[in-house]
C-alpha cells in the first residue's frame, strides 16, 4: 500500500464517455475514506450520477455525508451548480444580497456562467480547490481527500487549465485572481488527474492523447484506470489447447459432464460448434485486449484493473471495487 | 433534471422471465424503410457518449448510399481511425465524397469544423472590414473556439446549411458529445437567446432605458450589473462583448431567428431521430430521457439503435448449468491427478469453482494487467501422456469453453435486463438491436458490416431454457 502522505489531495477523475469514470470516482472516494479519513466527491456536470450510484435523490448545492466507509471512514458529496456558486462568490466579494436575484432575473448570471468562456470552469475548480484547502478551527483539514468526478478526457485539459482560458478575458478583477489561486493548486503535487479507460480501441487511444495534452499543459497525471475488465476464463495456452481439440472428444467431454448426447444431433454435440464460435470470438477480443494493455503499459503510468461486476453497478459492487482500489495500493 | 421513473422498475429485475416475455411484444425498428423512403432527408443520431453514435452514423449513411440515395454523413468529433474510413482525416468543414462505395449511390462525408462554421456564418453576413472586425475579438474568438453550447449551435447551423443547399437526398447527422444528451437541443436556443436577448442589449445600450417610466429599478440594478460584471470579469472583457454584439447586431438578423429555423427543421416531416445506445444501465438511461425530451419537443423519433448487443448460439445452456458441468468436469480431474501431474496450476478457473454463482470474481488475475501469458505450464506435458491425460486435457479444455459460455449468458441476461427495464418504461419505441463487434470499426467494410447487423435485427437474444 502507498504511504497516505504520498497520495495527492485533490484527486480529478477524467475518462471517455462511457467508461465508468463517475463509478470510479465514487469507489475511489471510498477508498480514500477507509480507515476514519473524510473525503469529498465532487460532481461538477450536473448529472446526478453521484445521487444514481449511491442511490439517493438529487443532491443539492450542499455538502452531504452521503456513505460510510469502512473502518469508519465518511464520505461526503457535492454536486456543484455553476449558477450557486457564482452568487456564492459575488455574496463573498461584494455582499450581494438580493441584487443577486436581480441579476439571475437579468440572466447576467446564466451569462457568467453559460456563456462567459472559462468563468464557469473557473468557479467549478475554485470550488473543489477551496474545499482542499478549507481547514477547521482547529487547523486541520475539513477534508483529507477530495475527488472530482470531471469532464470527459476529451475536455480535461482545457478544463482544468483555466488559467489559459481566462487569461486573454479577465485579465484583471477577481475571477483572474481565482484562476491564479486555482492553477496553483492544479499543477502541484497536490492533485493528481486519474484517465479511466476501457480494454478498447476508441477510449485507450483517447486516453494516450489525452495524457499527452495533460503532459502538454503541466498537469500532473496521476494513474490510467481500466474499468470493466471482463474475467480471463481462458488464456493463451488454453485457446491453443482450444483450437487442437478434436470436435468429438469435447462432445465426449461435454456429454460426460451431464450435458445430453454426444452423438451427433445429440445435445451435448449441438453445443460444440456455438461454443466453439464464442472460444473465437473471446480469443478475437483477448487479443485486442492485450494490444491495448500494452499501448497502455507504454504510458509509464501506474495502470489498475476494475473487474466487469456481473450483476451491474449498484451500492454493493461500489464497495467491491473501493477495496479492489484499496488492494492495488490506489488509496 | 427529474427524478428517474426507470427506478420504481428496477425492483422487478429479479423475476427474469417476465423480461423475456415482454421482450416478444417489443417494436422492431426495421432501418431500410426510413433509409429507403424518399421523404426521409435528415436522420439525426443522438444518445450519451461511448456508445458507438458517430460510427452508427457513418454506417447508416454508408447503407443508405448503397441502396442508391445520394447522402452527406456529417460528424461532430470522430474518432481518428473512424474519419479515416471513411477518408475524411482532414478537418475542412466541406463534403467530401467517399470512395470505394458499392453501388449507385453516392456517399460524401465531413467533419464539423465548428470555429470554421462560425467564421462561414460571420463573413457570409457582414461586409468584409465588419467580418475582420468582429473575427479578430477576443470574446469572439473564445466563444467560437471552444465554450459549451458552440459546438451544438454550430452543428445545427451546419445541418440548416447543407439542407439549403438541397444537394443531397439524405443528410445523416452525429450530435456533439455532450454534458448530458439534451444539450445540443437547448444550447442552439440558450445561446441564440442569450445573443440576441435582453440582457446583450442592455450591455450595448444602456442609455435608451435610461427614461422609460418604470424602469428606474431596473436601471439601478442594470448600472449595479454591468459593474459588477466589470470587476468580476475585468473591464475589458465587458468592453470586447460590447463592441462584439455592437458589430453582430447589425450584420445578421438575430441568431435567434436562426436557432428558431434550425429547430423548425428538426421538427419537420422528413427528420427522424435515432437514440443510439448501448445495453447498459447509464447509456439506457440517457437514451430513456432523450425519448421523452423528443417527445415534449415534438420531434419525430425513429426508434432506439441499441448498440453492441451479445447473444450466443448455445443459448439453451444457462450459466447455471454450463457452471455446473464445468465444475462437474473439474472435479473428476482433481480426483484424477492423484499421481502428481502438476497441472493448471494458474488456471483461473479452478480459482472460482467454489463460487459457481459469481464468475466476475473468478479473476483475480484480471488484475494483475500485463501478465497474460503466464500460462506456459498449464498442460504442457499432456499430449504426449496416456490416454487418460489427454482425456483430462479435453474435459479442462471443455471446462473452459463451458465458463466462456456463463460469461457470455450472464452478459446476455444482464443486457437484457438492462434493455427490458427501459422497453418497459417506452414500449412504444422500436428498437433495433447492433449485435457486438470484437474490435472497432477501421473501413468502409467495418461499417458495411455494422449496417448489415442494424438491418438484420429480426434475430432475438435466444431465451433461457425454462427453469434455468
Amino acid at each position: 500500500m502507498v504511504r497516505l502522505e504520498d497520495v495527492s489531495r485533490l484527486q480529478v477523475v477524467s475518462g471517455k464517455g462511457g467508461t465508468g469514470k463517475t463509478t470510479v470516482a465514487a469507489a475511489l472516494a471510498l477508498a480514500l475514506a477507509t480507515e476514519g479519513k473524510r473525503t469529498l466527491l465532487i460532481e461538477v456536470e450536473g448529472r446526478q450520477g453521484i445521487a444514481q450510484l449511491f442511490e439517493t435523490e438529487a443532491l443539492p448545492y450542499e455538502e452531504r455525508k452521503i456513505a460510510v466507509a469502512p473502518g469508519g471512514g465518511e464520505v461526503y458529496a457535492l454536486a456543484i451548480d455553476p449558477e450557486l456558486a457564482l452568487l456564492d462568490y459575488l455574496q463573498m466579494f461584494y455582499k450581494l444580497g438580493s441584487a443577486g436575484r436581480a441579476l439571475k432575473k437579468l440572466g447576467a448570471i446564466d451569462f457568467a456562467t453559460t456563456i462567459a468562456p472559462g468563468v464557469r470552469d473557473v468557479l467549478l475548480t475554485g470550488k473543489a480547490c477551496e474545499a482542499v484547502r478549507r481547514k477547521d478551527k482547529a487547523g486541520r483539514f475539513a477534508y483529507d481527500y477530495v475527488v472530482m468526478d470531471a469532464p470527459p478526457t476529451g475536455r480535461i485539459t482545457r478544463f482544468l487549465n483555466v488559467n489559459d482560458e481566462v487569461a486573454g478575458l479577465a485579465k484583471i478583477g477577481p475571477i483572474h485572481n481565482q484562476a491564479q489561486a486555482v492553477m496553483r493548486v492544479l499543477k502541484s503535487a497536490e492533485t493528481a488527474v486519474h484517465l479511466v479507460t476501457l480494454l478498447e480501441e476508441m477510449p485507450v487511444q483517447e486516453t494516450v492523447d489525452g495524457i499527452a495534452e495533460l503532459r502538454a499543459a503541466r498537469l500532473p497525471v496521476g494513474r490510467v484506470v481500466v474499468n470493466m475488465v471482463r474475467p480471463r476464463v481462458l488464456d493463451a495456452a488454453g485457446l491453443e489447447l482450444v483450437r487442437a481439440a478434436p470436435r468429438t472428444a469435447l462432445a465426449k467431454s461435454l456429454s460426460s459432464a451431464g450435458l445430453g448426447g454426444a452423438r451427433r444431433g445429440g445435445n451435448a454435440e449441438r453445443l460444440v460448434d456455438p461454443l466453439l464460435v464464442q472460444a473465437e470470438e473471446y480469443a478475437e477480443r483477448y487479443a485486442l485486449e492485450q494490444e491495448q494493455r500494452s499501448a497502455l503499459g507504454e504510458l509509464g503510468l501506474p495502470l489498475h484493473e476494475l473487474p466487469l461486476l456481473a450483476e451491474g453497478m449498484d451500492l454493493a459492487g461500489l464497495y467491491e471495487l473501493a477495496s479492489e482500489l484499496r488492494k492495488q495500493g490506489m488509496s | 433534471m427529474s427524478p428517474d421513473p426507470a427506478r420504481e422498475t428496477e425492483g422487478s429485475s429479479g423475476r427474469p422471465h417476465e423480461g423475456a416475455r415482454r421482450l416478444a411484444h417489443t417494436r422492431v425498428l426495421d432501418v431500410d424503410p426510413l433509409l429507403d423512403d424518399p421523404r426521409t432527408r435528415i436522420v439525426v443520431c443522438c444518445g450519451s457518449g461511448g456508445v458507438g453514435k458517430t460510427t452508427t452514423a457513418a454506417a447508416l449513411g454508408l447503407r443508405a448510399a448503397e441502396r442508391g440515395r445520394k447522402v452527406v454523413v456529417l460528424t461532430i468529433d470522430p474518432a481518428r481511425r473512424l474519419a479515416q474510413s471513411m477518408g475524411i482525416d482532414s478537418l475542412d468543414n466541406v463534403p467530401r465524397r467517399v470512395k470505394g462505395t458499392e453501388a449507385d449511390g453516392e456517399l460524401y462525408a465531413m467533419m464539423l469544423d465548428m470555429k470554421r462554421t462560425f467564421d462561414e456564418v460571420v463573413e457570409a453576413h457582414a461586409d468584409p472590414e465588419r467580418a475582420a472586425a468582429i473575427l479578430s475579438n477576443p470574446f469572439y474568438q473564445s466563444l467560437s473556439a471552444g465554450f459549451a453550447g458552440t459546438q451544438e449551435y454550430m452543428a445545427m447551423e451546419k445541418l440548416g446549411q447543407l439542407r439549403a443547399r438541397d444537394e443531397w437526398d439524405l443528410i445523416v447527422v452525429d450530435t456533439p458529445p455532450s454534458r448530458s444528451a439534451l444539450d445540443f437541443l437547448d444550447a442552439p436556443k440558450r445561446l441564440g437567446s442569450f445573443l440576441d436577448g435582453r440582457l446583450i442589449r442592455l450591455l450595448t445600450a444602456p442609455a435608451k432605458l435610461g427614461g422609460r417610466a418604470g424602469m428606474k429599478f431596473l436601471n439601478v440594478g442594470m448600472s449595479m450589473m454591468t459593474g459588477t460584471l466589470g470587476k468580476l470579469l475585468g473591464g475589458q472583457l465587458l468592453k470586447d462583448v460590447q463592441t462584439f454584439v455592437a458589430a453582430m447586431d447589425t450584420t445578421f438578423g438575430g441568431f435567434r431567428t436562426r436557432a428558431d429555423a434550425t429547430y423548425k427543421l428538426l421538427q419537420a416531416p422528413g427528420t427522424a431521430f435515432l437514440v443510439v445506445a448501448a445495453p447498459e444501465r447509464d447509456a439506457l438511461r440517457e437514451a430513456a430521457y432523450f425519448v421523452e425530451r423528443l417527445a415534449a419537443e415534438k420531434m419525430p423519433l425513429a426508434g432506439l439503435v441499441l448498440n453492441r448487443v451479445h447473444g450466443s448460439g448455445a443459448g439453451q445452456l444457462s450459466a447455471e448449468r454450463a457452471i455446473a458441468a464445468a465444475e462437474n468436469l473439474e472435479d473428476s480431474r482433481i480426483v484424477d491427478q492423484g499421481d502428481g501431474k502438476a497441472e493448471s496450476r494458474n488456471s483461473p478457473e479452478t480459482q472460482g469453482s467454489s463460487h459457481p454463482v459469481e464468475p466476475a470474481d473468478a479473476s483475480p488475475g484480471a488484475s494483475d494487467g500485463t501478465s497474460a501469458d503466464a500460462s506456459d505450464g498449464t498442460s504442457a506435458g499432456s499430449p504426449s501422456g496416456s490416454a487418460a491425460e489427454q482425456a483430462d486435457a479435453v474435459d479442462q479444455v471443455t471446462a473452459g469453453l463451458l465458463r466462456l459460455h456463463a460469461e457470455r449468458m450472464q452478459l446476455l441476461s444482464r443486457e437484457r435486463r438492462t434493455r427490458d427495464r427501459f422497453t418497459a418504461r417506452h414500449p412504444e419505441v422500436a428498437v433495433a438491436e447492433v449485435a457486438a463487434l470484437p474490435g472497432d470499426v477501421h473501413d468502409l467494410a467495418g461499417l458495411r458490416d455494422i449496417g448489415n447487423r442494424l438491418a438484420d435485427n429480426r434475430r432475438e437474444l435466444p431465451e433461457p431454457e425454462p427453469g434455468a
